[in-house]
């Protein structure tokens, strides 16, 4: 068996890899949930109605989608450019560490400045701390070509043991009762809720609004062509012209930040403190967001709502039928995975023998 | 006549609407050179791949050594004794040659490779065919003759009967063409056959005894070698008749417009050494030399993408910057030898290819923000202009031929981006620009680079072809290990003396040849 480019690519096959990517995902997690004893049915139901069939479902799932979409952009912008940057999940937690820092009670009382600069001041903190954090690895690839992967992935670990140390020293909350937990975030700098009654914050409108910027840079200007010939052939866009280096660094910086942006949303949103299992991987699936939203600004936002609503209601599918909620973490794998195979089998035909 | 070793019957291959290969019968004898001859995208490539086992061929079927061939298994075919030498090596750069040759034909479940018997069976074939190399050798050591028969003998090894060498000249000095065609010719005479494909015409009736020509999938003629003529394969190739490439020699050579003055670049794989060179207005300077001897740095060094480490580079009396955008902005029109990789961002669309030089000028920007109607509009006219035939300016660059991209990147550069202005390019710096082009490409990319040059531009051309040199070229110097020999009148170099210069006697012949006062007046460029 064999892979050959097809001569030209059918529209109608296009716009069906997604779907048949779907239902073959659906199709190989029902073999799982048969197998933990479960009716098939009425789990992929359960998920359904607990992922998006109520107000408070549909609630929780966007709540959810918040970091997932800011950290699926992040991939996003960086692997336009080939940059593998592995490192949103530390990228996120210094961004909450900046927020935190800069709008932190901090001895019970905090910067004395008005809120609305000091709400510019935390978010900015935030995104400067992500950026930072890339610029060092995206700056030893361009020049040194240190492989990046390796070091954002790494980078992860040093900056959760940090987060750590600053959570058990100097920015520890006095008054958990020895639980490792920043102080908490001034209540004025706080994400308004969107929707009485449920989780869901203004963090939804900041994210939404900056995959349209981000698709709108990306499509329109001058950078964002720069970062899509870097990433599309590095050679060409030499060739051509376009500044690798300073690319890289943009490109870094973009990405970093949103990571950052979507640790500082975490905590102004929802926890409003930070502790050390903030996040539960947001950093990662914002990798799988980007490719199952094939690199996509707005595909981002449609792939977070839909990864967010699986692991949602996965939850409270596996407490009605007794299927463990590993089985979203199977349903996003996998459907990465048919989505991956659908796109390579639009451009590619298989021959047996 | 005795029964054919490879005989393909009605090989009909077809890629959506394309047939690349048309009903296609062909059969090869021992002991002959089969010709294959035809454009980019006749088919010959699809032909070798169906035989290779690459591509399944749709309908028909081939025969090697009276049994069927079972289609679309390469072992089978190496089994069966059809040996391939790519275009592009298949070698290993940090293993030796020994090891490059018994590479895949160890089995993995052996505890120990038998380096010894292996050896042994090299030399022994190296010595039948006339091929000598080195076994201990580093492949990365050797030069591209020497690698090519190192493929050669890799085939030889594994016990080929039938060989296909695709294009294998086109990486050759003419001593190392001559060199390889005895060793052809010594292959034959022991009874093997040979599939050369190639499209130049003077060494296809020079190597083969057949010759069968391809044209737009079709087998559309066969000949003896001896009873045909260059002008009737030219003829069969193209389906029409065409005059043969004359010398369009320069009429008003002006002032110095591109001046090298012992410029090195920094060691690299290939790199310039104290060459000096000068390019003056509305005449072209051509460089021959075998491919790697430094003709990328110097491309690079016009291009804007390598510094040099010495010496001086003035354009207009200043210095050169140092950056793709200045260059293009100061009226340098660049193209890059390799098209697909360098030339064009083959995933992005042909109008944001046309204007990616040009996009950091305020003519397509502003603000940070792409002009889109102004750059689509120039996109149009570069479509237009230099007739780039596709699916339209939102396509992906990659989906244009060979030849039609050329034709972007050709527009792109020539094209000025002020829709009344008439200005061509100071400095035109081409690196193998007909490369690999169907003949009606190659002369379009000539033509206009002859233009180009009697609008009052300065033409680099760098070629690995000596007949495009030698046509082209007003003024020609050699490149060998990053050093330039002086550039003398075409006409005032033999074939010999090129040769003798690309394989690095380039001193010596310079020395000489300003001994006899060759100059670059007028007169003998009348005289030429």
């Amino acid at each position: 068996m064999r892979l050959e480019k097809r001569a030209q690519n059918s529209a109608i096959a296009l716009a069906l890899a997604p779907v048949g990517a779907l239902a073959f995902t659906l199709l190989v997690s029902a073999l799982l949930v048969l197998w933990a004893g479960a009716p098939v049915g009425q789990a992929y139901g359960l998920l359904l109605k607990g992922g998006f069939g109520s107000v408070f479902a549909l609630s929780e799932t966007l709540t959810r989608a918040i970091p997932l979409t800011l950290t699926g952009l992040a991939a996003t912008v960086a692997f336009k450019a080939r940059l593998f940057n592995i490192g949103a999940e530390g990228q996120l937690y210094v961004g909450a560490l900046a927020a935190v820092a800069v709008g932190g009670l901090h001895g019970g009382s905090g910067l004395a400045l008005p809120t609305p600069l000091l709400f510019v001041l935390m978010m900015t903190a935030a995104a400067l701390a992500g950026a930072l954090l890339l610029l060092g690895p995206a700056l030893m690839k361009a020049r040194l070509g240190v492989d990046e992967v390796v070091t954002t992935l790494l980078l992860n670990f040093i900056v959760l043991l940090f987060v750590s140390l600053m959570l058990d020293g100097p920015m520890k909350d006095p008054g958990a009762m020895g639980w490792p937990q920043s102080v908490a975030l001034q209540d004025e700098l706080t994400l308004s809720k969107l929707i009485a009654q449920t989780r869901v914050h203004t963090g939804l409108l900041w994210a939404w609004t900056l995959a349209v910027i981000v698709w709108a840079l990306m499509r329109f200007s001058v950078q964002g062509f720069n970062i899509r010939a870097l990433g599309a052939n590095s050679r060409a866009a030499k060739f051509a012209g376009v500044p690798v280096t300073r690319t890289v660094v943009l490109v870094a910086m973009l990405s970093g930040a949103l990571a950052g942006l979507a640790g500082a949303i975490e905590v102004a949103g929802r926890t409003g403190y930070l502790t050390l299992d903030m996040s539960p991987g947001y950093g990662y699936t914002g990798i799988v967001i980007a490719m199952l939203a094939v690199l996509h600004p707005l595909g981002v936002v449609f792939a977070s709502v839909f990864v967010a609503g699986v692991l949602v209601g996965a939850d409270s599918m596996s407490r009605a039928v007794g299927v463990p909620t590993y089985i979203a973490d199977v349903i996003v794998a996998a459907s990465l995975i048919s989505v991956l195979v659908a796109t390579s089998l639009t451009q590619y035909r298989i021959r047996w023998k | 006549m005795p029964a054919p070793v490879l005989k393909l019957s009605h090989i009909t291959k077809r890629f959506g609407s394309l047939t690349a290969n048309d009903d296609i019968s062909l059969e090869l004898y021992a002991g002959e050179v089969l010709a294959l001859l035809g454009e980019n995208g006749a088919g010959k490539s699809t032909l070798v791949s169906i035989l290779f086992g690459h591509y399944t061929a749709d309908a028909g079927h081939i025969e090697a050594f009276a049994k069927p061939l079972p289609a679309g298994d390469p072992k089978a075919a190496l089994a069966a004794g059809i040996g391939m030498v790519h275009q592009h090596f298949t070698l290993a750069d940090n293993l030796s040659v020994l090891d490059n040759v018994m590479m895949g034909s160890e089995s993995l479940w052996q505890p120990f490779t038998r380096r010894g018997k292996a050896r042994a069976k090299l030399l022994d074939v190296a010595k039948r065919f006339g091929l000598s190399v080195d076994a201990n050798a580093r492949v990365g050591t050797l030069s591209v003759g020497e690698r090519q028969r190192v493929e050669i003998l890799k085939a030889l090894y594994r016990g080929a009967r039938i060989l296909i060498l695709d294009e294998p000249t086109a990486v050759l000095t003419p001593q190392e063409s001559e060199a390889l065609f005895a060793v052809l010719s010594q292959m034959v005479a022991q009874g093997l056959s040979i599939i050369f494909i190639s499209h130049k015409l003077g060494e296809v009736l020079r190597v083969s005894q057949r010759v069968a020509v391809l044209r737009a999938g079709e087998l559309v003629a066969q000949a003896r070698a001896s009873e045909t003529t260059q002008s009737q394969l030219a003829q069969w190739m193209v389906g029409r008749a065409l005059n043969p490439a004359q010398r369009h020699p320069a009429q008003n050579v002006g002032e110095a417009v591109c001046v090298l003055d012992q410029v090195s670049t920094a060691p690299a794989r290939e790199r310039l050494n104290e060459a000096s060179l000068t390019l003056h207005r509305g005449e072209i300077v051509a460089i021959a030399g075998v491919s790697g001897n430094g003709q990328g740095a110097l491309a690079q060094l016009l291009c804007g993408t390598r510094p040099a480490s010495a010496g001086t580079v003035t354009l207009m009396g200043r210095a050169l910057p140092q950056k793709p955008a200045q260059l293009v902005a100061l009226g340098v029109a660049r193209i890059p030898e390799d098209r697909h990789e360098v030339g064009v961002i083959g995933d992005l669309p042909l109008w944001e290819n046309a204007v990616a030089e040009r996009l950091q000028s305020r003519t397509f920007s502003r603000f940070g923000w792409v002009r889109r109607r102004a750059a689509y509009a120039y996109a149009q006219r570069v479509i237009e202009a230099f007739d780039v035939r596709g699916a339209g300016a939102d396509a992906p660059a990659r989906s244009l031929s060979g030849g039609n991209m050329q034709k972007l990147i050709l527009g792109r550069a020539l094209v000025h981006p002020q829709r009344d202005a008439t200005a061509t390019p100071k400095l035109i710096v081409a690196h193998q620009p007909t490369w690999g082009l169907d003949i009606g490409a190659v002369d379009y990319v000539q033509r206009q680079l002859i233009a180009a040059r009697d609008a009052g531009a300065a033409v680099l051309l760098i070629s690995d072809d000596l007949d495009e040199v030698l046509t082209l070229g007003d003024r020609v110097a050699v490149i060998h290990d990053g050093q330039l020999t002086p550039a003398r009148p075409a006409l005032a170099w033999s074939r010999e003396a090129i040769g003798l210069a690309m394989a690095g006697a380039g001193k010596a012949i310079g020395q000489a040849m300003a001994g006899a006062g060759a100059g670059i007046d007028e007169n003998e460029r009348a005289s030429a």
